[in-house]
């Protein structure tokens, strides 16, 4: 079967999910690869969304972070603050699965600003859930489209703590959390060096070549060896996602395909 | 016993110039009849506080109603930015707004130490990133018995709250299900408080022993509005409309296009 990168994308992010993953889902690309993989090989994945919905078990994929579908579907949906306390820092979350607009090599995030914060060229959403996400979960998955703007040298603000600007940040910090294990893009999969906590290409998606990876990148990327190619996506793997973006884009209207 | 009161004489009296209001609703029975006869009042210098400024504080951003933003995350949930948010910040139009700028984390645990009558919150967050250095609010302090450092920011404590509810009894009870966010948190950290309904009923009953109810006695005013959250959702009577959510980003994109919108769908039509 024929496949577009971004369902490329989708399906190698929802394959790093297991079945006893409890899974805090942030908007966009994260809620697609985290239902597509309850709805494979997963299914008793529990998808937490910030909104409050516990367990649930969407049939088609939420616009916000709080559609009615989400709480309709849940096990049980608590309030935000509850959310919060409760859940994520009472760690009791074993993955979150984050996108945003930059990352750099050792996982740190910006969904801030571009440019200057007091004078931003461009203002983006904020922190949301994602500055204490990234802290109080078991690890971090991170989903993003490989674009040499958002895979930076120097993120603008750094809005998500990874492994630190340097790489060691985060242990002096004393968390107990593992932080950015996996960053899945539309051309590559990304793991860190277990010693300095760079990302580094573990496998590349089949027809992808190390080129297309470095022209995309703004850093000196390094590749692993042996390098990988990421599995082709299976039939069920593309129907599923596909009957999913199908369902989605007719309950929502005119909302954007997430193929 | 709150005062039962038509939407624009309730505005007229909570809300006034220069006032701390949160609207709150995290995605479900989010205040947009409110916000919009607030905008018809022409309420100026307000400090908005927020988790999610979505929609509803774009219009008031972009009305020209807040001088200050105090949030957490200000998107267009799966849609993109929120453009007067945006012009406000990047341009200064219709008016320069300030910005205190929190995590999700954060705005949560200051609503309930709001609601607890605590002086600031303090929860485990905000490490090795940037925000502490923007906003002098967010500042941390050791644990005494283990010395853990944790996050500590300040009790919200708006002069007044505003919330969308799924019902009122006729002795002035609140019920709200479904997505039920922080509101109950926002309502009795706030000073005042102004609840919209979708109707009022003679009993709450059938409610379920968890349900959200917000007693009489914390609530200053309740006006009815039917329909009073769309474009949001209330859980039980209609749902969300996600294509006007898509199609505010086309309307608000640019200043002429947003204000034609403004004068159509909220100056020109009156609340009952």
């Amino acid at each position: 079967m024929n496949y577009s990168a971004n369902e490329m994308m989708t399906i190698a992010a929802a394959r790093a999910l297991s079945d006893r993953d409890v899974c805090f889902v942030g908007i966009g690309l994260p809620s697609a690869a985290c239902n597509l993989a309850r709805l494979t090989h997963a299914p008793n994945l529990v998808l937490i969304y910030e909104s409050g919905a516990i367990a649930t078990r969407p049939s088609v994929l939420p616009l916000s972070i709080g559609d009615g579908e989400l709480c309709r579907t849940a096990l049980t949906t608590v309030s935000v603050p509850e959310m919060f306390r409760y859940w994520l820092q009472g760690g009791r979350v074993t993955v979150g699965f984050l996108g945003g607009a930059q990352v750099d090599r050792f996982g740190n995030l910006n969904s801030t600003v571009i440019g200057e914060y007091s004078r931003p060229k461009v203002r983006l959403p904020g922190a949301g859930g994602a500055t204490e996400i990234a802290t109080s979960c078991g690890r971090i998955f991170i989903v993003m489209r490989h674009h040499p703007r958002a895979m930076v040298r120097k993120l603008d603000f750094l809005t998500t703590l990874g492994h630190g600007p340097t790489g060691v940040e985060r242990r002096q910090l004393g968390l107990q959390t593992a932080g950015p294990t996996l960053l899945v893009t539309d051309l590559a999969i990304l793991e860190p060096d277990p010693v300095t906590k760079e990302f580094t290409v573990t496998s590349l998606h089949p027809g992808v070549t190390r080129e297309q990876v470095r022209a995309n990148t703004s850093w000196d990327v390094i590749f692993a060896e042996p390098l990988q190619e990421t599995a082709l996506p299976t039939a069920l793997e593309l129907e599923t996602l596909r009957d999913l973006n199908a369902r989605t884009a007719e309950a929502h209207g005119a909302a954007p395909a997430l193929t | 016993m709150p005062s039962f009161l038509p939407l624009p004489a309730a505005v007229e009296a909570l809300i006034r110039d220069g006032d701390t209001v949160a609207l709150e609703g995290f995605t479900h029975l989010i205040p947009f009849t409110a916000a919009h006869e607030i905008i018809r009042q022409r309420r100026r210098n307000l400090t908005l506080v927020r988790m999610t400024p979505d929609l509803v504080y774009d219009q008031m951003i972009g009305a020209g109603c807040a001088s200050k933003l105090v949030f957490s995350w200000g998107g267009n949930p799966g849609v993109g930015s929120l453009h007067r948010l945006r012009d406000a910040v990047e341009n200064g139009w219709p008016n320069p707004l300030a910005l205190e700028e929190h995590s999700h984390a954060a705005m949560a645990n200051a609503y309930s130490a709001g609601a607890s009558g605590m002086p600031c919150a303090f929860f485990r967050g905000y490490l090795g990133v940037g925000l502490p250095d923007v906003n002098p609010n967010i500042r941390f302090v050791s644990c005494p018995f283990t010395g853990e450092t944790l996050a500590c920011v300040p009790a919200h404590r708006p002069d007044v709250a505003v919330i969308h509810a799924q019902k009122a009894d006729q002795a002035g009870n609140v019920l709200l299900e479904g997505i039920v966010g922080v509101q109950k948190e926002a309502v009795l950290a706030a000073r005042r408080s102004l609840v919209t309904v979708e109707e009022i009923v003679d009993s709450l009953n059938p409610a379920s022993p968890n349900s959200v109810i917000l007693p009489s006695w914390t609530i200053t005013a309740i006006a009815p509005s039917p329909g009073g959250a769309r474009p949001s959702y209330a859980h039980g009577y209609y749902s969300r409309d996600n294509s006007f959510y898509v199609n505010w980003d086309a309307i608000s994109r640019d200043r002429a296009s947003f204000t034609e919108w403004m004068n159509e769908n909220v100056h020109a039509r009156r609340t009952a």
